[in-house]
């Protein structure tokens, strides 16, 4: 239906068309979020012999995410004398935004898509980056020393891992010859990327654990020495949006690594009658269990090894991969 | 045609999801204002510094090795700029441009050693 949607001359049904649509997405990424969070907290309570949430909504605590925004909604909204107000309220407008845009680009399955961008990846990448501004924004704008620590370090770990993340993709480019995000998933036909560069994957998988500030690399809120970073002075909902900003941005990058290394919605072999969409579904809910996994594992990381881990040990990696790569295809995608 | 729709089309989307996650917030803010309380008393509008007095602003000159990462990142950042349309185009510039690439990517990791050697990728 998308696909007749997008070769039609675009006029003002599409607008609300297409504003239906992502209103649709939008309704099922908060879901998601919601949902998420309480496996989180779900799966981490069952690797540390606990419980977790088990009191609002029935023994598995169905509701208590709900029960957290209800109470968020009606905490009252203050902002500090000192901070520079204008800023601060703009803050998580800009954080919040380009992660929801980011969802435009990425295809679920052949037909549930809201477009078609031909250079999908280089779009995703290019938005995910103004986030970025919005932490740093978020940081200064508070008048904080932690908050001012936190939005610091933020950026500074946002921009060092963006450059493997960046560069580890570039395997996956050559393979597929093209930036549209249903043309790479098209290549991965017979076999995903993941196994074709597995260099490249190992390293996207750590850099977007860092691009996420999710344990280990979430200095940023390291709660022990910076309160909670650059959101201290935030409350109530302003608060929750920089939180929303978290999970939409797990939700976006589980969906793009679901569909540039692990072959998208393509079936795994001999279970093709499975429908495309439940394959998504099941790579997609795949990486976020890693995520929950790796955070309910590792210990925190230094600063200074967070920053140099990225620079001499992740970025040469992700550029001996690129030359791995032309290996790989001259031996096998010929 | 069919392919300047699709481009206009899709510019279209990403415009509708631009604005809806701008209204989201908006929108989620403004209702809240009817239902959140407004009880203001001037401790609640301190900034907070784990109980203690503040003092000073936190608007100063930070530290400069903040600066030369963000330099390197926009130097390895303009490189994936280069990276990107040769890795789309591979298939058609063939043995040549792998090498010559081989060659741009040599230059950019020297520069990177260089930092190394001098200590700016050492974070104190």
């Amino acid at each position: 239906m998308v696909n007749d949607l997008l070769t039609s001359p675009p006029g003002w049904i599409h607008a609300a068309i297409f504003l239906g649509l992502g209103a649709c997405l939008l309704v099922i990424v908060l879901g998601f979020v919601t949902y998420a969070i309480l496996a989180e907290r779900k799966v981490l309570g069952f690797m540390q012999l606990r419980p977790g949430p088990n009191r609002v909504g029935g023994r598995f605590g169905l509701l208590q995410t709900v029960a957290d925004v209800m109470k968020l909604l009606i905490k009252e909204d203050t902002i500090p004398k000192a901070a520079d107000k204008p800023l601060f309220v703009l803050a998580p407008v800009l954080a919040f935004a380009p992660a929801f845009m980011v969802l435009a680009a990425i295809p679920f399955s052949d037909h549930l898509k809201f477009s078609d961008l031909s250079i999908g990846l280089l779009y995703y990448i290019a938005i995910s980056g103004i986030t970025t501004v919005g932490i740093l924004m978020a940081g200064w704008a508070s008048n904080n020393k932690y908050s001012l620590l936190g939005g610091m370090r933020s950026a500074a770990q946002m921009i060092s891992y963006e450059i493997p993340l960046v560069v580890s993709v570039v395997g996956v480019i050559m393979f597929s010859g093209s930036l549209n995000l249903t043309e790479i998933v098209e290549g991965q036909k017979t076999v995903a990327y993941m196994f074709l560069s597995p260099l490249g994957f190992i390293v996207f998988l750590i850099s977007s654990i860092a691009e996420l500030n999710r344990t280990p690399f979430d200095l940023p809120e390291a709660e022990s020495e910076l309160v909670a970073g650059y959101h201290v002075e935030y409350s109530g909902f302003r608060w929750a949006f920089f939180m929303l900003t978290e999970y939409v941005y797990l939700f976006a990058m589980a969906a793009l690594t679901t569909v540039l290394f692990l072959g998208g919605w393509n079936p795994v072999p001999f279970l093709g009658f499975i429908p495309g969409i439940i394959w998504f579904a099941l790579k997609f809910s795949l990486i976020v269990f890693f995520m929950i996994w790796v955070r309910g594992t590792m210990p925190r990381l230094r600063a200074d090894q967070l920053m140099e881990f990225a620079w001499k040990v992740l970025l040469p990696v992700a550029l001996l991969n690129i030359f791995v790569s032309a290996v790989v295809k001259e031996l096998f995608l010929r | 045609m069919d392919a300047i729709h699709i481009y206009q089309n899709n510019y279209l989307v990403v415009a509708v999801f631009l604005a809806l996650g701008i209204l989201l917030p908006v929108g989620a803010l403004t209702a809240g204002r009817l239902l959140r309380p407004y009880k203001p008393t001037k401790e609640k509008y301190t900034t907070y510094e784990s109980g203690i007095e503040p003092f000073h602003q936190s608007w100063i000159q930070f530290n400069v090795r903040y600066y030369l990462f963000a330099l390197m990142f926009v130097i390895f950042d303009v490189e994936t700029v280069f990276l990107y349309p040769w890795a789309v185009a591979y298939d058609h510039l063939g043995a040549f441009a792998l090498i010559e690439m081989g060659i741009f990517i040599v230059m950019l990791a020297l520069g990177l050693l260089y930092a190394w050697k001098k200590k700016v990728l050492k974070w104190i």
